[in-house]
């Protein structure tokens, strides 16, 4: 059952990821692809409609580890205090900049939105992979199943390392997305853009691929254990192969969701390594939380794993309808 | 109290109560803008439901004031949106314990919302606010239906989880920690019903009184007049419908709920100091918890008793028959709350009752005073519901889990949050929200200060008009459809 609900929430992680970082990516790249006003207000018409849509799937993520892995919940978020109520104050600013900027039509308005939006969308990503980093390094967890970073031990190397790849990945997704949804200018830098970083985002993941194996040596067992598990790794070779392919052939759409799948690949070799471990302790030490002493009652995990496969598959249904409802007609 | 405890206390009670001043009317304008967007689908001249029978100028009017609401609905909700999600990571961050301990059982309501409701919600107010145009009306009036449904389905699994934390059932477990053992006793849970319908009311109230406060604003100006008179009559019957079933009956049950199962909340909130049979109902007082006697108190003999008990004889707990530990940490602020509430609900049912009965002759817009009333009701509708919150919150205290956990073990390890991080995170947060506020005050002024005809601000621009292809040349691989 404990097995199940990491399978439900590493999906919802990568669900997130995947819709959330595209947005978050056209935010860090807004003024350096928008050069004029009119241009970033046209980044924003883009990702207008969706955003809110994108970061429910952080709520959902969350309020699903809280129901699969109360444990879990309380360790993780009270041991990351500092960076996750940072990010807490960059989700505010960045949502209240999308969404208010067009309601006063004045230079200077639109200058401080933009503004904001861009920063915390860089921030963000930034921070997100960081914290993603400290689950994967390992926290050090007490008997009690809670620990203590400061925020200095929060931004470690291997997390800094792990935060800016997540930076690069989200860029790579934005700039791929706004290729294939927006013309002129713009548009075009999107693609040069978008033809660099999505290389970039490859070498950055390679450079990863040693010190995560230098923090969590046992990573590369899975495959051993679990030979099946290959099919992670080669998916992602695969749907990176296929978005270079498409951007050559300048079919922007399919470049955007073979990366989406390709980042989707990664999340899920990464969970494939990590499991069963929910929120491990350092390498070799003791007290990690896992699928089996974090979880939470049978009878709980049993009734979810009935509403909740409802609930998403309605989810993903009026998403994917609404989707394609706002994306008719030709890009912005 | 351990500092640390006071500190995660005290920002708690200042993200939550910031941020239900925006859903508090998100839930309520919800429903009515599913009315004015339905008496503007469906209505006929000849319709056979009297309130859908509207000639076409009259549903052009009602579909103008949907249009409008959506503007304001627009940034309310969006702030809403941004101060909600701290909430669900400070059961984690500021309430390691409380999480830890509970998680079990209330997760089932969070991820409920987080799953259904949260999802449901954002995505069709995306379709609903930029559709206009790009969907057809039907669909529009169907979004606006699904915008409704999301938002009063995300207050009940809120509620199922705040009634869990009033009286918890259910459950089993031991000291640490509560799993779930029966999904169906906690979703009827007894104390939830009530909860939510008296809380739901409260939000309909709250949309009601802006609505009609909106209406008067422009009636008294003399500007609008058609968009004017759509916001006084949906508004004033629906504060009248709405404050009516605040008091009568859920907020009577709400009451009998708290009397059976949180006696020491009940007692607080009556100023009960004492164990009395036939005991009057105060309706103001001043509650000395050093002399453990209501000052200054005007009251009905034996109504409380009446009230509780249908008996003018019957017995009511007061505090003296309940050990200190178990009191509420602050009898008097559980008590003004209390009475703030019902002081306040009470006026407001009047006004409702003479603003209706003038709108029902047809004397409404030739009474400036009652309209001034009308105007200046609003900001006490949230001033009562926030009342009510606190009445609910700090009369379960002790403790967080209504005698399972107490508050002061719930808190997130000092350790692992010293007081020192809750300190900065609370400035930080009363920091930001500040200027919330004040970009929120400032929008809002400005869509009430260009009105329903403003031409060139509409919901619908997010840089450019929808529908409408860009100024450049398509490029070579649109998105299908």
């Amino acid at each position: 059952m404990g097995t199940l609900w990491f399978v439900l929430l590493a999906f919802l992680i990568a669900a997130y990821v995947v819709t959330d970082g595209y947005d978050l990516g056209a935010g860090a790249l807004h003024f350096a692809l928008g050069r004029t006003p009119a241009e970033r207000g046209r980044i924003t018409a883009a990702i207008g409609p969706v955003w809110n849509g994108n970061e429910t799937w952080v709520v959902a993520a969350g309020a699903t580890l809280f129901l699969a892995f109360p444990k879990a919940y309380a360790g993780a978020f009270s041991g990351l205090y500092f960076g996750l109520i940072i990010v807490l104050w960059l989700l505010i600013g960045r949502g209240l900049a999308l969404e208010l900027r067009h309601q006063i039509d004045h230079p200077l308005w639109h200058q401080a939105c933009d503004a904001v939006f861009c920063v915390a969308s860089a921030v963000l990503a930034f921070v997100l992979g960081v914290a993603l980093g400290n689950v994967v390094r390992g926290v050090p967890l007490g008997r009690d199943g809670y620990f203590q970073l400061t925020l200095f031990h929060i931004l470690n190397w291997y997390s800094l390392l792990v935060g800016l790849t997540a930076a690069v990945v989200t860029c790579a997704q934005g700039s791929t997305f706004l290729a294939a949804r927006t013309g002129g200018e713009l548009g075009a830098r999107a693609r040069l853009w978008s033809q660099r970083l999505v290389p970039a985002q490859v070498v950055a993941l390679v450079i990863l691929i040693i010190p995560t194996y230098h923090v969590r040596h046992n990573m590369l067992n899975v495959f051993g254990d679990h030979p099946w598990t290959v099919v992670f790794p080669l998916a992602a070779l695969a749907a990176i192969a296929a978005a270079v392919v498409a951007q050559v052939r300048g079919s922007w759409l399919r470049a955007f969701v073979a990366n989406s799948v390709a980042v989707s690949a990664v999340l899920a070799t990464l969970a494939a390594g990590i499991y069963p471990w929910i929120l491990p302790a350092h390498q070799g030490r003791p007290f990690g939380l896992d699928v089996h002493n974090a979880a939470a009652g049978h009878h709980a995990l049993a009734i979810a794993a009935v509403w909740w496969p409802i609930g998403i598959a309605l989810a993903l249904g009026y998403f994917s309808y609404t989707y394609r409802l706002l994306f008719r007609g030709p890009p912005a | 109290v351990s500092s640390n405890v006071l500190v995660d206390r005290l920002q708690f009670t200042l993200t939550v109560t910031f941020h239900y001043l925006f859903p508090l009317l998100t839930m309520g304008l919800a429903l009515l803008m599913a009315y004015l967007k339905t008496v503007s689908h469906l209505g006929r001249d000849d319709h056979r439901i009297r309130p859908l029978r509207k000639t076409a100028g009259e549903r052009e009017a009602y579909e103008a004031a949907a249009r409008f609401w959506a503007k304001i609905f627009a940034v309310n909700f969006a702030v809403g949106v941004v101060t909600g999600i701290p909430l669900e990571f400070q059961f984690g961050t500021n309430w390691a314990k409380f999480s830890n301990y509970a998680g079990g059982v209330i997760g089932q309501a969070l991820a409920l919302e987080g799953v259904f409701a949260f999802l449901f919600e954002s995505i069709f107010l995306g379709l609903f606010l930029l559709g206009v145009g790009r969907v057809s009306p039907r669909v529009h009036w169907l979004s606006s239906l699904a915008m409704f449904v999301g938002s009063w389905l995300s207050g009940f699994f809120i509620i199922a989880a705040n009634a869990w934390m009033q009286h918890p059932v259910g459950y089993g477990g031991n000291g640490r920690a509560v799993h779930l053992v029966s999904f169906w006793h906690f979703i009827t849970n007894p104390w939830l019903p009530w909860q939510y319908a008296h809380n739901m009311s409260g939000a309909a109230m709250t949309g009601a009184f802006v609505m009609a406060a909106m209406g008067a604003w422009y009636a008294l100006n003399g500007r609008h007049p058609e968009f004017s008179r759509v916001c006084l009559t949906v508004g004033v019957t629906a504060a009248l419908i709405f404050s009516a079933l605040q008091i009568f009956p859920t907020g009577d049950q709400q009451a009998a709920n708290a009397y059976k199962y949180q006696p020491p909340a009940f007692a607080a909130m009556e100023g009960a100091f004492r164990t009395e049979k036939g005991a009057p109902l105060v309706f103001i007082g001043n509650p000395n918890t050093e002399t453990r006697r209501l000052e200054s108190s005007l009251a009905m003999p034996k109504l409380l008793s009446f009230m509780t008990s249908r008996h003018f004889t019957g017995k009511v707990t007061g505090l003296d028959d309940i050990p200190p530990n178990r009191w509420p940490n602050s009898v008097p602020l559980v008590y003004y709350a209390y009475h703030i509430m019902v002081g306040l609900g009470t006026l407001l049912v009047a006004l409702a009752v003479v603003a209706a009965f003038l709108l029902w002759r047809g004397r409404l817009l030739a009474n400036r005073l009652v309209l001034w009333l009308l105007m200046l009701a609003f900001p006490f509708v949230y001033i009562a519901n926030i009342a009510g919150w606190v009445t609910a919150e700090a009369g379960r205290q002790p403790w967080i889990v209504f005698g399972l956990l107490r508050t002061v073990d719930a808190a997130s390890p000092a350790r692992s949050v010293p007081a020192g991080t809750g300190i900065f995170t609370l400035l930080g947060f009363a920091g930001l929200y500040l200027m919330v506020a004040v970009v929120f005050l400032l929008l809002i002024v400005r869509i009430v200060a260009r009105g329903p005809d403003d031409p060139e601000h509409r919901v619908a621009e997010h840089g450019e008009a929808p529908g409408e292809p860009g100024p450049e040349p398509a490029h070579p691989a649109p998105v299908a459809a």
